[in-house]
């Protein structure tokens, strides 16, 4: 058995790759959709990938704790994708009224994009990955967070370049998503020279 | 929408699914589950047939439901619907080519939050006659295998100098310099952006017409 630092210490550096490396949507291509739909404005850009980052994390909690105290001793490992986006929908629903409760400043400024995230590929992936690389718990925690953050990080500076080519002349064919695309490509290729840095 | 939708003949239905309507040029959807895989011609075929049997039975179940689907609930009757067949191609291809499950990894079960799976069912099936639905279904998953191939084979093709694993004359020669970023992801990347600018680029001129 590791150690609890260990673990910990497993936890941080899953928590870097997952952010830098091994990019959710630059080398896995999740949660393109939004990426490409909701990347005008820097401002909402943020908006959204906050709400990725809280929800991906806790999901990616949640749906640990199920696959590992209720499908595994009941062998239905089979069941699971089916399970973990009954969980991402509940939880989602759920965060929506409670902060449509509580919050409602904050219900303005990300609410409006949790509907959004239960169909975010990006989501329920993090939860299949984790599951499939045998993740613990604490490692799981920072594989969700990381997975957000880069999320976050990625849809960012696709929303601050996309501003500035506001005024370019771009091909009438490639406006719009196929732009998009070429941006993104570049920045994998940026993100690909961080490999090696965490070894 | 419906009563126009409805008249729609089944061979117009193929033809949107394939061109006019094509999922990936028109409507940018659902690539999140299928370009990952896109690196090799055969993954990415699996993976399609895959997306296109989920696609079609999905339609046709949601279809032949519809009358039965308190509205309010639709969405989750659909995501459940869409669940039963990724779960039954997951096993399936567990049991019978194990290998490709582990190279396919997470991306069967992503099927699941594919845009396309899910869009066409809410858009056509909710509000269509079954065979019309499961049709649809059919051609929009063809729509998107086939331009998802022609991805896969360019990439393959230039980051590996083969085709579905048998080397192609030229490319796997030492002539050629293999491209290996085409087999990384900002390959996919790039790859898909020249189909979006060349299908877009043909249809201005088809409007014209």
């Amino acid at each position: 058995m590791n150690s609890l630092g260990a673990e910990i210490w497993q936890a941080v550096v899953v928590c870097f790759a997952a952010v830098f490396t091994n990019n959710i949507l630059l080398s896995y291509f999740l949660g393109m959709c939004p990426f490409t739909a909701v990347s005008r404005e820097v401002r909402t850009a943020g908006g959204l990938g906050a709400a990725v980052v809280f929800v991906m994390t806790f999901t990616c909690i949640l749906n640990w704790m199920a696959y590992r105290y209720v499908l595994v001793p009941l062998h239905l490992e089979f069941f699971r994708f089916i399970l973990f986006i009954i969980i991402i929908a509940a939880f989602v629903q759920l965060v929506e009224m409670l902060i449509d409760r509580f919050s409602p400043a904050l219900y303005q400024s990300l609410g409006i994009f949790l509907p959004l995230i239960t169909v975010n590929c990006a989501i329920l992936g993090a939860s299949l990955f984790m599951i499939i690389r045998e993740y613990s718990l604490i490692v799981t925690i920072g594989y969700g967070f990381g997975s957000g953050v880069g999320w976050l990080l990625a849809i960012l500076a696709m929303a601050g370049i996309r501003q500035r080519f506001n005024e370019s002349r771009v091909p009438e064919g490639l406006r719009g998503p196929g732009i998009t695309l070429i941006i993104a490509g570049l920045m994998a290729l940026a993100f690909i020279g961080f490999t090696g840095v965490l070894s | 929408m419906t009563s126009a939708e409805n008249s729609k003949n089944l061979r117009t239905l193929a033809l949107d699914g394939l061109w006019r309507d094509n999922p990936i040029f028109r409507q940018i959807l659902g690539i999140c589950s299928t370009l990952a895989v896109t690196n090799l011609v055969i993954n990415t075929f699996v993976m399609c047939a895959a997306l296109t049997l989920v696609t079609a039975m999905s339609c046709l179940t949601v279809s032949l439901l519809r009358n039965r689907t308190p509205r309010n609930i639709r969405m989750m009757v659909q995501t459940l619907i869409i669940g039963f067949y990724v779960v039954i191609v997951d096993v399936i291809l567990k049991a019978w080519w194990p290998d490709m499950s582990r190279n396919l990894g997470p991306y069967v079960g992503l099927i699941l939050t594919n845009c396309i799976v899910m869009g066409r069912c809410e858009a056509f099936a909710g509000s269509n006659k079954p065979l019309a639905a499961l049709w649809d279904g059919l051609f929009s998953g063809l729509g998107y295998s086939y331009v998802l191939l022609a991805i896969a084979a360019v990439r393959e093709m230039l980051g590996m100098g083969t085709f579905l694993g048998w080397p192609v004359p030229y490319f796997s020669s030492p002539y050629w310099d293999k491209w290996i970023i085409m087999v990384m992801p900002p390959g996919g990347f790039f790859v898909l952006a020249c189909v979006l600018w060349i299908t877009r680029s043909i249809k201005p001129k088809e409007a014209k017409k």
